[in-house]
């Protein structure tokens, strides 16, 4: 009599599936590396715990697809309420990889090992990826590029921020979802996890408050560093992007703020020491000058003001950073120097150009009048 | 040199029908020229990008002039030059009007201040524009050369100290109401672009690019013109000097071809600055 087939032998699968190049009747690889797979997580499996339809042998010749959430529910329930919760478009392997082949997350042969993660995701959501055709965005290249893709992939720090460490894994839900990690008032939080100190600060100040207070408008910490081109804040390209930024609220201050020298040597790209809003106002915990402990609070201008401008003292900080040359009732003096100046631009170059255009007229006409004059002189 | 041309030469036939020429600028005055011009091309190249930061070609050109921190270097650099040039000048005046005690540096036909025939030669020169009457008679320095000289003078006393009061700003502050800090860059900024517009559309066409003096008028560099531009530009000078018989005092040689070729170059590469700076100036103001 035929012995029981051994459903839970390895062996005897791969004396056929061991074949890398055993194809089935659809021309779709089965081959299976037995090395390879004894080696993984599910190394001490048998087959059919997961090829569960496989009872005997011949088995039938098509199978069920393998359902993960056999074992894996928890991560199956997350998922099923997530962004990624259509199976066929997003199955378990499109992150883990090859079913045959995955490894614990700390395994650096792990799809999702943290150093792995931002190439897993990227395969989707980069410039080529699916997920382009559902209208997202290329956000690979920008992390690549970060300050946090820099840390993971040149430092090889497993603590820099990858995908996951905002978005979560299995219950990635949209950003417009208030539950999501990235919900705008979840942000400071979610970033806090790491930055803690930043977040206290933040929290204590104006921008803090408003959205505790949920005032939606103020800034959450991806407003000014992005979500995913995040720069070193004291790289001058970040110096020179951030400055509208915050001008794309305060408008009134950005148009004043352009009008003075910081703004004018600072617009020409690069030069770093040139005050910026933050380095007034600070960069987390930006609070009103009416506050004792704001660094424009008029009692510490001069130390705020000092940090760049060597000798400032108690006369050098009447400067009025934001002043307004067209504010008549704000800025009375500064309005009527430059009335004065514009007039005196406006009539010198009027009656001066009227004045030049009329003499070069009459002179050229006389010197063709007398050139035709002694050309009829010379016939 | 106006000092060594005092020639003994006696007024040939051939040079009294017109081949004579006439000093008319010293060495010293011709040598402020190229010095407050040059400064002065400097300063604008290095001022424009920071009045127009946000035009398309400001960091194109402070990238051009050795980057951002280059063009606060260069700018400073040019304006101590231009200051001890000022200096310099306003101490000859005071030299020669004080010490040497020459007549004629403060008032009367030889001065650089103003009298009422400007004014008259003002309005009449205008009505000789529009056909109402003769040309007027200029003597040695006419109104809107004086005016170029006075706006100068003034431009540099102003842009100069609010220069300054922004370099020093902690030391000005001393002695400066508080608006005056905010109040300094806004002058600065609009008497120099006066000066930019002034110096490379007005200047150029009255002094250089206009009919009489077309493409440039040489007198500047070589210091001497001939007798007929002197008697047709400044009849007046002319007529005094035969009257009181300087005129020959006045001779000069006729300036060396390679001088002359020099100085065209230097020119020419000047005026080229000056108006590619006017149309970049001028972009960024109606752009």
């Amino acid at each position: 009599m035929l012995a029981p087939f051994a459903t839970h032998a390895q062996t005897d699968c791969l004396s056929c599936h061991g074949d890398a190049t055993i194809k089935d009747d659809s021309g779709h690889n089965i081959g299976v590396d037995g090395q390879k797979f004894s080696a993984s997580i599910h190394g001490s499996l048998k087959c059919n715990d997961c090829h569960a339809d496989i009872k005997d042998y011949p088995h039938p010749e098509h199978l069920a697809p393998v359902e993960c959430s056999k074992c894996h529910s928890d991560e199956q329930d997350k998922l099923k309420g997530s962004v990624h919760a259509d199976g066929k478009e997003h199955p378990c392997t499109s992150c883990h990889g090859d079913a045959h082949s995955i490894f614990p997350k700390a395994d650096p042969r792990s799809a999702v090992y943290p150093l792995n993660v931002p190439a897993t995701c990227g395969k989707c959501h980069g410039d080529s990826g699916e997920g382009r055709k559902h209208g997202l965005s290329s956000v690979l290249p920008n992390y690549m590029d970060s300050i946090h893709g820099f840390a993971l992939s040149k430092e090889g720090l497993l603590v820099a921020a990858n995908c996951q460490s905002c978005h979560g894994s299995h219950g990635i839900l949209s950003h417009t979802n208030p539950a999501s990690p990235t919900f705008k008032a979840n942000i400071p939080k979610t970033c806090g996890s790491c930055h803690a100190k930043i977040d206290m600060d933040y929290e204590d100040g104006a921008h803090g408050k408003a959205i505790a207070a949920g005032k939606m408008k103020a800034p959450v910490c991806t407003d000014c560093h992005t979500a995913h081109a995040i720069l070193q804040p004291t790289e001058s390209a970040f110096r020179m992007q951030s400055t509208p930024i915050c001008g794309s609220c305060h408008k009134d201050k950005l148009s004043t703020y352009r009008d003075t020298f910081h703004s004018q040597l600072g617009s020409l790209g690069g030069y770093v020491e040139t005050a910026r809003c933050w380095d007034c106002h600070g960069a987390h915990k930006i609070l009103p000058a009416s506050d004792p402990s704001s660094p424009i609070a008029p009692a510490n201008l001069v130390v705020t003001c000092g940090r760049c401008h060597a000798g400032a003292n108690a006369s050098f900080v009447r400067y009025q950073p934001h002043a307004n040359a067209h504010d008549r009732k704000l800025n009375p003096a500064l309005y009527f120097v430059r009335l004065f100046m514009n007039l005196l631009l406006a009539s010198t170059l009027t009656f001066f150009v009227i004045h030049t255009i009329l003499w070069l007229v009459r002179a050229r006409y006389d010197q063709i009048k007398k050139k035709s004059a002694e050309g009829d002189h010379h016939a | 040199m106006p000092d060594s041309v005092q020639t003994t030469r006696t007024s040939a036939p051939e040079q009294a029908t017109g081949n004579r020429h006439f000093a008319r600028f010293t060495a010293a005055q011709r040598t402020m020229h190229a010095v407050l011009f040059s400064t002065f091309l400097g300063l604008a190249a290095t001022g424009l990008p920071l009045r127009f930061s946000e035009s398309i070609w400001a960091r194109g050109l402070a990238k051009f002039v050795g980057g951002f921190g280059a063009i606060l270097f260069f700018h400073k650099f040019f304006a101590i030059a231009l200051t001890i040039a000022f200096l310099v000048h306003v101490k000859d005046i005071f030299q020669r009007a004080l010490v040497k005690r020459e007549k004629g540096v403060f008032w009367g036909a030889t001065s650089m201040v103003a009298n009422w025939k400007d004014v008259k030669d003002i309005f009449a020169h205008m009505r000789w524009f529009i056909g109402l009457g003769q040309r007027p008679k200029f003597d040695r320095y006419a109104y809107w050369e004086k005016f170029d000289y006075w706006a100068v003078f003034w431009g540099m006393i102003v842009i100069g100290f609010s220069g300054y009061a922004m370099w020093f700003a902690p030391f000005f502050a001393h002695f400066l109401p508080g608006w005056a800090l905010n109040a300094v860059l806004v002058i600065h900024s609009e008497e120099g672009l006066l000066a930019i517009l002034f110096i490379f559309s007005i200047h150029f066409v009255n002094t250089h690019l206009r009919p009489d003096s077309f493409p440039m008028d040489m007198v500047i560099f070589t210091g001497v013109e001939s007798e007929e531009e002197f008697k047709h530009k400044r009849p007046l000078e002319y007529q005094r000097m035969v009257a009181e018989g300087k005129l020959e005092s006045r001779l000069a040689e006729k300036p060396q071809k390679w001088f002359v070729n020099f100085s065209r170059i230097v020119g020419f590469l000047a005026i080229s600055v000056g108006l590619i700076l006017l149309i970049l100036t001028l972009t960024a103001y109606f752009g």
